[in-house]
């Protein structure tokens, strides 16, 4: 099947409408902007479909096991005489399955800011930097080499800083703007200089020679890397715990989530596209793509399974306590993906035990369809509530049907309650968990209960608790923000019947799908269980809730707080770096570089006024320096370094 | 031999020439005006500049003191394209002010001295290059004639550089001492690890450490490009620090071999205190020219990680982050040059809210200031990844970690202004700025640099292709 006449037009047409948007958008287009971005992702979306389509059923599998494909490849520059950087497009089961969630999501996503974001005063520039968005994202995953995914990893982070950063007069926006995008790079950061060792190592950066030399036993690649250690831990290992320190950064795994919840100050179908269904997952899916050479190295698997299962228990606790209702979804968002993360470091190679690495992928998958649901939903009730907490919620049930079933939908899919999408991808990663590790189970069994229970908290205190009279209500939202929720609401209750296992595994042979129904028992259980809690405590209005968190009083003061995570970050940074680093060199700056006028009048008094200025004796000093270092450079290199 | 003379002294020639020309219309008497002496000099840079592309000359003269090749020629265009930038955004400056044929005499010759340096095949021929590239520039430094900051400037730029041309003599003095030659040849055949050869290198990084404000050379820099006009300060710190980063990696890279273990170890250090400690003050800034000056600092800091490589991929990172670096940098000196000579206005606090009023500048300044710190896809990205590349092939990854934490650091400050200028409210904002079409012109041609010169690879398979 040849797929280069078009697979180039799924990424290239959002950067088209980027540029046209950005450069004409604000001015001339205006309200034209957002019909014209919708109309170019519906043909991106539909041309993935058709890809998938194609790879899947139409090309489907070359002796037994789906292919890689490479549909697009030209060598970008030659760096070393055995080392090319190319510019190309891989298509594989995960890279045609993220295609299609990317643009559907950005799709709905396009389609909602219609009447999400109407009257807005740079109405173009948003869709134009949702266009660009759209456009690094499926970047990133077509991206065929390491390099090619780094830069769009970047386009990624700017894009997500330039929507976070929208409503630039609200100084919240503009700081959280600020520090995801110097979080995530810091993260980065680690991913780099994994990039440099893998691809010094490998003597490659294309991703299927890399993952062909570092799994063959034989080459002298991974003989290389395997064998030469820094600080006691071997070169790979370190490689690929660095890569993984650049997804962590990304998907918000802890620590370094911090971000995160304080990116929600964006706009909420921004949130819905970046923050809850495609960005924060482009960690997930760096792990995936390089998952052979992650199954050979355990130690970094073991990072892998262990950041996965803090964060998720860990986002689980905090955001039940959390009263912004955005600020849930987020930690929410952070749990599920550790459930993705845990289920990639669990999973096996081939057969039963790769169960692990298709159920994050298809957990990813149901994902995208439910939190994408559950933003977009929370991005109406807040435009009716007019705020984002909790308390000024309750009864909303009579105002919004729709949103209040399509939200009532995806709780359901995200606590894992059979049949919506959830159950199923959730039922398989806690199946891989039990096989290979229980103390994993029982973290993820446990976070499946207080899923439930966050979840419906929040359900309970938008739609009904207490009754609410609205006295200056328009209506639910316009046709364009209802079509998104009802399409979505229909694909998270739907999607979860695919036979996911058949196209995706680790081997690429597929899996049977089958049912583990005596398993799931107990995971339905504890997810009911948690409804019912919710239920209790928040269905009508009461006192109970407030008691019991009194009584938990500091355990739930510290969950609230978010175990002071971000005290600390201040701590250390405020602290620490400002003044053991900060302070002395504020001080030398002030005393030796900048040396204050005041005092070089007190010492060369005499002389006039003009003089002053340039005979400081600053001069001098800045000599005496220089000697200074010279002096220094003879010592080391003469005596010390001999 | 006269035609061979004139051949391959093509760009120095030119550039005499020119001086030439503008001593007769100085001495002419007839008062030209302002703006016609501008574009009249402005069109023959755009004439030597173009001439530099064609007929690139190869060989030797004056008994191997000058030689010229296909590297070198290219960066002497570099280092023309460079001044022509800076001529074109100085429009608005220079147009008010009396002596326009004297500061094109002053810069051209510091030009002329940094044709010769390139070219040197003699540590003699080199020194002079150096020194008639420097002494110029501190009158230059001096050219805001009404402002005192502006003599001050000059006073240290010159006591300064007379304290580190000592230096340096005195290294080529011992060296010359203790291998009986200065030819670059002989001298790669003489050079041996012993203590006084050793001592003499110290002393050679020292100068060239100075002329890059590489830390602790570098204390004049920050008030010297403070007190300059921003015209001088962006030529002192794109184009004459390219000159001196050109010559490094030729000299470096094919005289100093035999005791490459040595320069690898001293750069190694003077890299990572230069990063550092530039970072850390450029954090502190309130003047843009100043925080320009710390950050660049930092910025060699990160070039000379790639002059560690000691490989081919060094030299030719190396030489494409200075093509970039003058994009980049000279699309940042852009703006603040246009809006000091209209409005006066220099201090960070003077940006905020920048963007209600000048979009496109700010835009401009915005784009300069991300290739800067290296985003991709803009040209410093790719600049810095093939500089980090090139390090990591020597397998030193400390080196690399700190480079990469100082991108990050530095990520941190760009932002500031980005943030002041994007999303700042400020009562007093710098109005709407009416620059003439001639800076405009030369911001266009930095941000398309700083557009095309990473994604396109065309500029670094060329460069490598000449180091081969």
């Amino acid at each position: 099947m040849n797929y280069s006449s078009y697979i180039a037009l799924i990424p290239l047409l959002p950067l088209a409408s980027f540029i046209l948007l950005g450069l004409f958008g604000r001015k001339y287009l205006k309200e034209l902007s957002g019909i014209i971005g919708c109309t170019v992702l519906l043909i991106s979306t539909v041309l993935s479909l058709y890809a998938a389509y194609n790879y899947f059923f139409i090309g489907g599998k070359v002796n037994g096991v789906y292919p890689t494909l490479t549909a697009v490849k030209y060598t970008w520059l030659q760096f070393l005489p055995s080392l090319a950087i190319d510019m190309g497009i891989i298509l594989d089961p995960i890279s045609v399955m993220m295609i299609v969630v990317v643009s559907f999501v950005s799709l709905m996503v396009h389609i909602y800011s219609l009447g999400y974001m109407k009257g807005e005063e740079r109405f173009g520039t948003y869709y134009s930097f949702l266009s660009l968005f759209t456009f690094s994202m499926l970047g990133l995953v077509l991206a065929s080499n390491i390099f090619q995914i780094y830069i769009f990893w970047e386009l990624v982070g700017i894009s997500s800083y330039l929507l976070i950063g929208f409503y630039y007069d609200r100084p919240s926006a503009v700081a959280a703007s600020k520090k995801a995008f110097v979080v995530t790079r810091f993260a980065d950061l680690g991913f780099l200089i994994g990039i440099l060792i893998l691809g010094f190592q490998a003597q490659t950066l294309d991703f299927n020679t890399l993952i062909q030399r570092l799994t063959d036993t034989q080459s002298p690649q991974l003989l290389a890397i395997a064998s030469t250690s820094f600080l006691g831990v071997s070169l790979l290992t370190w490689a690929l715990t660095l890569v993984f320190v650049g997804g962590a950064g990304k998907s918000a795994m802890f620590p370094l989530h911090i971000w995160l919840p304080d990116a929600m100050e964006g706009p909420t179908p921004v949130s819905a596209l970046i923050h809850a269904a495609t960005m924060v997952v482009a960690g997930v899916y760096l792990v995936a793509r390089l998952f052979p050479v992650f199954h050979i190295n355990g130690a970094s698997l073991h990072v892998v399974t262990w950041v996965g299962a803090i964060s998720a228990f860990l986002a689980a606790v905090i955001a039940c306590t959390q009263t912004d209702i955005k600020r849930v979804l987020a930690y929410s968002t952070m749990s599920q993906i550790g459930y993705m993360m845990f289920s990639l470091g669990v999973s096996g190679w081939g057969g039963e035990t790769g169960l692990g690495y298709t159920g994050s992928m298809f957990h990813l998958f149901t994902h995208a369809f439910f939190k994408s649901l559950l933003f977009l939903c929370a991005g109406a009730v807040i435009h009716i509530a007019r705020s984002n907490e909790m308390k000024d919620m309750g009864g909303l049930r009579r105002f919004m049907p729709i949103t209040h079933i399509t939200f009532l939908i995806a709780c359901l899919a995200i606590a894992g309650v059979p049949p919506f999408a959830g159950f199923f991808s959730k039922e398989e990663i806690l199946f891989a968990a039990w096989q290979n590790n229980q103390v994993i189970y029982v973290i993820g069994l446990v976070t499946s209960g207080i899923t439930a229970f966050y979840m419906f908290r929040l359900y309970f205190s938008i739609f009904w608790n207490k009754e609410k009279e609205l006295y200056d209500f328009h209506g639910e939202g316009t046709f364009s923000m209802k079509l998104p929720l009802i399409i979505l609401g229909i694909g998270t209750a739907l999607v979860g019947f695919i036979p996911f296992s058949n196209f995706i595994s680790a081997d690429r042979k597929g899996l049977p799908s089958e049912l583990h129904l005596t398993f799931s028992i107990v995971p339905v259980t504890f997810a009911i269980i948690g409804i019912f809690i919710a239920y209790s405590l928040y269905f009508k209005q009461s006192d109970r809730a407030q008691k019991l968190s009194d009584t938990l009083g500091g355990l739930y003061r510290s969950t609230y707080r978010k175990f002071y995570i971000d005290e600390i970050y201040l701590f250390v940074t405020r602290k620490i770096i400002f003044n053991l680093v900060g302070r002395p060199a504020a001080w030398i700056d002030r005393n030796i570089v900048d040396g204050t006028m005041n005092g070089i009048a007190w010492t060369t008094g005499k002389i006039s006024v003009l003089i002053k200025g340039v005979q400081s004796g600053r001069v001098q000093s800045y000599a005496l320096y220089f000697f200074g270092g010279i002096v220094v450079l003879v010592l080391i290199f003469l005596y010390l370094w001999k | 031999m006269l035609t061979e003379f004139l051949y391959l002294m093509k760009a120095e020639l030119m550039i005499t020439i020119i001086i030439f020309i503008l001593l007769f219309l100085k001495l002419g008497s007839k008062e030209m005006k302002a703006e016609n002496m501008l574009n009249f000099i402005n069109v023959l840079l755009v004439i030597n500049l173009a001439a530099g592309f064609f007929n690139i000359p190869t060989g030797n003269l004056f008994g191997d003191m000058f030689r010229t090749n296909e590297l070198f020629t290219l960066e002497k265009n570099f280092l023309n394209f460079g001044t022509l930038i800076i001529s074109l955004q100085s429009y608005d400056w220079l147009k008010n002010h009396k002596h326009v044929p004297e500061f094109y005499i002053l810069l051209l010759s510091t030009l002329l001295g940094m044709f010769f340096m390139i070219s040197s095949s003699n540590l003699l021929m080199f020194y002079l290059g150096l020194e008639l590239s420097t002494i110029p520039l501190a009158a230059l430094c001096n050219f805001d004639l009404h402002q005192r900051r502006s003599s001050e400037a000059a006073f240290k730029m010159i006591m300064s550089s007379a304290f580190s041309s000592g230096l340096l003599l005195f290294g080529i003095s011992l060296l010359y001492g203790s291998t009986g030659t200065l030819d670059f040849h002989e001298l790669t055949l003489q050079l041996n690890d012993n203590s006084l050869q050793i001592f003499s290198l110290i002393l050679l990084i020292a100068g060239f450490g100075f002329k890059i404000s590489a830390v602790p050379f570098h204390l004049w820099t920050a008030d010297v490009y403070e007190g300059s006009p921003v015209a001088v300060t962006s030529y002192l710190s794109v184009v004459s620090k390219g000159a001196i980063l050109f010559v490094i990696v030729s000299v470096f890279y094919n005289v100093f071999t035999p005791v490459a273990n040595s320069w690898y170890n001293m750069i190694f250090l003077i890299s990572v205190a230069t990063m550092i400690i530039g970072n850390l003050f450029a954090l502190r800034q309130q003047n843009m020219k100043r925080f320009l000056a710390f950050s660049s600092i930092a910025q060699v800091g990160f070039i000379l990680v790639g002059l560690t490589a000691q490989s081919t991929e060094g030299s030719s990172s190396v030489i494409y982050f200075i093509l970039i670096y003058i994009f980049s940098n000279l699309g940042a000196f852009g703006v603040i040059s246009v809006v000091s000579a209209i409005t006066g206005k220099e201090t960070m606090d003077d940006y905020r809210g920048f963007y209600k009023t000048n979009p496109l500048l700010t835009w401009v300044l915005a784009i300069s200031l991300f290739s800067l710190a290296g985003i991709p896809p803009l040209a410093g990205f790719f600049g810095k990844f093939f500089l980090l590349f090139a390090g990591a092939g020597k397998g030193n990854y400390s080196l690399i970690v700190i480079a990469a934490l100082n991108m990050v650091v530095s990520l941190y400050y760009y932002l500031k202004v980005i943030k002041a200028m994007f999303m700042d409210a400020n009562e007093n904002p710098i109005e709407k700025i009416h620059s003439h079409w001639q800076p405009k012109i030369a911001m266009g041609i930095c941000v398309g640099g700083i557009l095309i010169t990473g994604i396109a690879s065309g500029a670094y398979n060329y460069i490598h292709s000449l180091l081969k």
